[in-house]
């Protein structure tokens, strides 16, 4: 049996009103907020916060195998993102740690692989959603990260949602793209995207539930994700399922989080879902996902702490439209007459990262990050 | 093993100050041709006569060249030193141990800084390659988390801390305003300090030293030889340094209203010249008031109030230039900006003066004590360098 053994999201403290772009641009009014990473957060750190939290519901001794980063928006190109979360989650140096990142279909392909793995793996989905100021990105988007480790399940780490089903369909269409260093991306007209999708969730849903031995009305839980918002809302509408089953998108308090968000509702589900209750994820992205998971009797013992619902409680939404706009980098304002913050070097970030070996990491305080465990007792 | 001192080993036998501020018009080759001009005046000595010199300063040269070159030295040993906000100190402490040791006759101490030379506010470092872990945080953010941290501990009120800050302030600025050679040479009213604009946390503009240039320098021989420069040789009773574990960040006791390694350095200091109450024994003390609730935190540190009282002393003007212990009579970081390596011999400075009784009459404090205190302080809160000295107009019974 093979399926989640553990969970965690993070969403960042801050939040956008979406009156406050339209005060700021004169644009009609959004309603609720987006969730926004800081001027110091990333898609690698807000994956770390994630990582933490499922690590944390993670059985002493239970180390993954491997993990998988997935974002849209990752911090480094041609170096590889996940192995800064590697090691700030103090991961052994066998587990292996691999990208998928540039577009947000890699976030339910992470999840996928994980599922698929012999031994627990860490899928860490993380993305920072941004668009032209007064967009609909801007403005529907969302910052937030989701972390799950799959496997087959032991008697140390208990399977919290067993996979039960999956399928799978891919297209190659043009409806999102963005060329590499652009700022934004570029969205087809609202109305192909939806037609574009419709039939994939519909062929992909209809399988996975055939594979299930299920009707749609069998579901408990349904999540349908994607960026293109019409085409959930099509795929929603035709997927037969009770609209009780129909789980809340966040779009009110956090907004999509792209490659994150299919983990996030996910996450969001587990939070509490009962024993049994059947789920299904259907993700819409150049193409269509869906993996069908049912709850096991020991999700109840094992649930995240912080859950998404405390995430959410937890920020403050009074950022100014200025704010957001100076971190994003939208804004080109006069910085400080400050000298620019000095770039880590290569060799004594690969030093003092080695912690065991070598004496750099021995009189360490055990309460300090491992990162600076190492760098003060150097 | 054990910190023995070399109380009343060796003497300042001259001096030399420049004027601190923005010197848009002197290199910094012309500010230590300034100071070292004026200590060998003081002393009566050619350049030719010091057999060796030290020069403190974090970034305004590297190596002894950086004062041979302008002196145009005869082939003498230079030693460059930086211990962070102390260099000026450490130039000092080493060329007297030098004395000391017997090595040389007669030595000079040289601190300089040419800060406005950068472009930039505030000081700036330029770290040693790094892993990108280290915190980023600028000076008056680290010091500004000292005040919440006080008044938390001994339940002060935020209006009263801003009073006592603000006070401090005022009190230098206006200790400054009788010296020449202050940066920044006029009072301060409480109202323009107290509504200046945030920096910090609850620092103003006007709780922040200034950003200046400067040099300052002292002629040093042994002790018994001081009478053949100056009727008025000033003697050196300790010379402390301390540099702590650099673990207060991480360390959750640590609690943000202390520098252990302020008081380390002065109970060192206060041994060396067996001082047992430094509130009743000195004439002044000259301390790194870098940020004013550093000066509140010194002032405890230092064995001048008992913990928990130094605001109320400061609010009773305690430590005024009429008070019972003048702190910063020539106007402190606060008046002079803080050019790095020159600080600690700008506080030496006036201790030659104040005890010399060669201050301006406006600020010559007038009591019968012969001893000076000066501080110097290098890092941040948890992780600094600390310097105490303390020098004497008298030899000791």
């Amino acid at each position: 049996m093979s399926g989640v053994l553990s969970y965690g999201t993070y969403v960042p403290y801050y939040r956008l009103q979406r009156s406050a772009i339209a005060a700021a641009l004169g644009t009609p009014s959004g309603k609720g907020s987006r969730a926004v990473a800081s001027s110091d957060e990333d898609t690698t750190t807000m994956a770390v916060e994630a990582g933490r939290v499922a690590m944390r519901g993670l059985a002493d001794g239970v180390a993954p195998g491997a993990v998988y980063f997935a974002t849209a928006d990752p911090a480094y190109l041609d170096k590889t993102n996940a192995t800064a979360i590697h090691v700030a989650l103090a991961l052994p140096d066998d587990t292996a740690a691999y990208d998928m990142v540039g577009s947000v279909r890699s976030g339910v392909g992470a999840l996928r692989a994980a599922l698929d793995a012999k031994q627990p793996t860490l899928a860490v989905l993380s993305d920072l959603r941004t668009g032209l100021a007064g967009g609909n990105d801007e403005r529907d988007g969302g910052d937030a990260a989701a972390a799950i480790v799959c496997g087959p399940g032991s008697d140390e780490a208990p399977v919290l949602a067993e996979l039960v089903a999956s399928a799978s369909v891919t297209a190659e269409f043009m409806d999102r793209w963005r060329v590499p260093g652009a700022r934004s991306s570029t969205v087809w007209e609202e109305r192909f995207g939806g037609h574009a999708y419709a039939p994939l969730a519909e062929q992909a849903l209809t399988d996975a539930l055939k594979a299930a031995d299920t009707t749609p009305d069998g579901l408990d839980h349904l999540i349908v994700t994607g960026p293109q918002a019409r085409g959930v809302r099509a795929a929603l509408a035709k997927s037969g399922a009770r609209p009780e089953a129909v789980v809340d998108d966040l779009s009110a308090t956090v907004g999509n989080t792209g490659t994150a968000h299919p983990g996030l509702l996910l996450s969001s589900v587990l939070d509490a879902a009962e024993p049994g209750a059947l789920i299904a994820l259907v993700v819409l992205a150049d193409g269509a996902d869906v993996l069908v998971f049912r709850a096991t009797d020991a999700l109840a013992q094992h649930r995240a702490s912080p859950s998404v619902a405390q995430w959410i409680a937890s920020g403050r939404d009074d950022l100014d439209y200025q704010r957001f706009l100076t971190w994003r980098e939208s804004l080109v304002r006069e910085g400080p007459r400050r000298p620019d913050p000095v770039s880590p070097a290569g060799p004594p970030r690969c030093v003092e990262s080695s912690g065991s070996s070598g004496s750099s990491g021995a009189a360490a305080p055990s309460a300090a990050p491992a990162t600076c465990r190492r760098h003060v007792s150097a | 093993m054990g910190s023995h001192g070399i109380r009343d080993r060796v003497a300042i036998v001259g001096m030399g100050c420049t004027p601190f501020g923005e010197h848009w018009d002197k290199s910094v080759d012309d500010l230590v041709i300034d100071s070292t001009t004026e200590a060998l005046a003081s002393a009566g000595v050619a350049v030719d006569d010091v057999d060796a010199f030290w020069l403190g300063t974090m970034g305004s040269g590297v190596s002894g060249l950086t004062l041979s070159r302008p002196l145009h030295l005869d082939y003498k040993p230079v030693s460059r030193l930086e211990n962070m906000c102390a260099t000026g100190s450490e130039a000092f402490r080493n060329a007297c141990y030098a004395v000391a040791s017997g090595a040389y006759d007669t030595v000079m101490a040289v601190g300089v800084e040419k800060l406005k030379d950068s472009g930039f506010s505030g000081l700036t470092m330029s770290p040693p390659p790094g892993d990108g872990t280290a915190v980023e945080l600028t000076a008056p953010a680290m010091f500004s988390l000292l005040a919440p941290a006080y008044r938390e501990k001994y339940g002060v009120d935020e209006q009263e801390m801003k009073d006592v800050l603000t006070r401090i302030a005022w009190k230098n600025h206006k200790n400054g305003a009788l010296n020449p050679r202050a940066q920044f040479k006029r009072e301060v009213s409480k109202e323009v300090i107290c509504n200046s604009p945030l920096i910090a946390g609850q620092l103003g503009i006007f709780d922040c030293s200034g950003v200046s240039d400067g040099s300052a320098a002292a002629m040093i021989v042994r002790a018994e030889d001081a009478h053949e420069y100056t009727d008025k040789p000033i003697y050196v009773k300790a010379l402390s340094f301390v540099a702590g574990p650099a673990n207060g960040p991480i360390d959750p006791e640590y609690d943000y209203t202390s520098f252990e390694e302020v008081v380390r350095s002065s109970q060192d200091a206060y041994a060396q010249a067996g001082i047992e109450d430094p509130r009743a024994e000195l004439a002044l003390a000259e301390v790194h008031d870098c940020f004013t609730p550093t000066e509140l935190v010194l002032m405890e540190d230092l064995g001048f109030a008992e913990r928990g009282t130094a605001w109320k002393e400061v609010l009773a003007g305690t430590f005024d230039l009429d008070g019972e212990l003048a702190v910063n009579p020539d106007g402190g970081l606060k008046s002079f900006g803080h050019p790095i390596g020159a600080s600690g011999l700008r506080m030496l400075f006036e201790c030659w003066l104040q005890l010399r009784h060669e201050a301006p009459a406006e600020r010559q404090i007038t009591n019968d004590k012969k001893l000076g205190l000066t501080h110097n302080l290098g890092g941040a809160p948890g992780e600094c360098v600390s310097f105490v000295s303390v020098v004497g107009a008298e030899p000791s019974d």
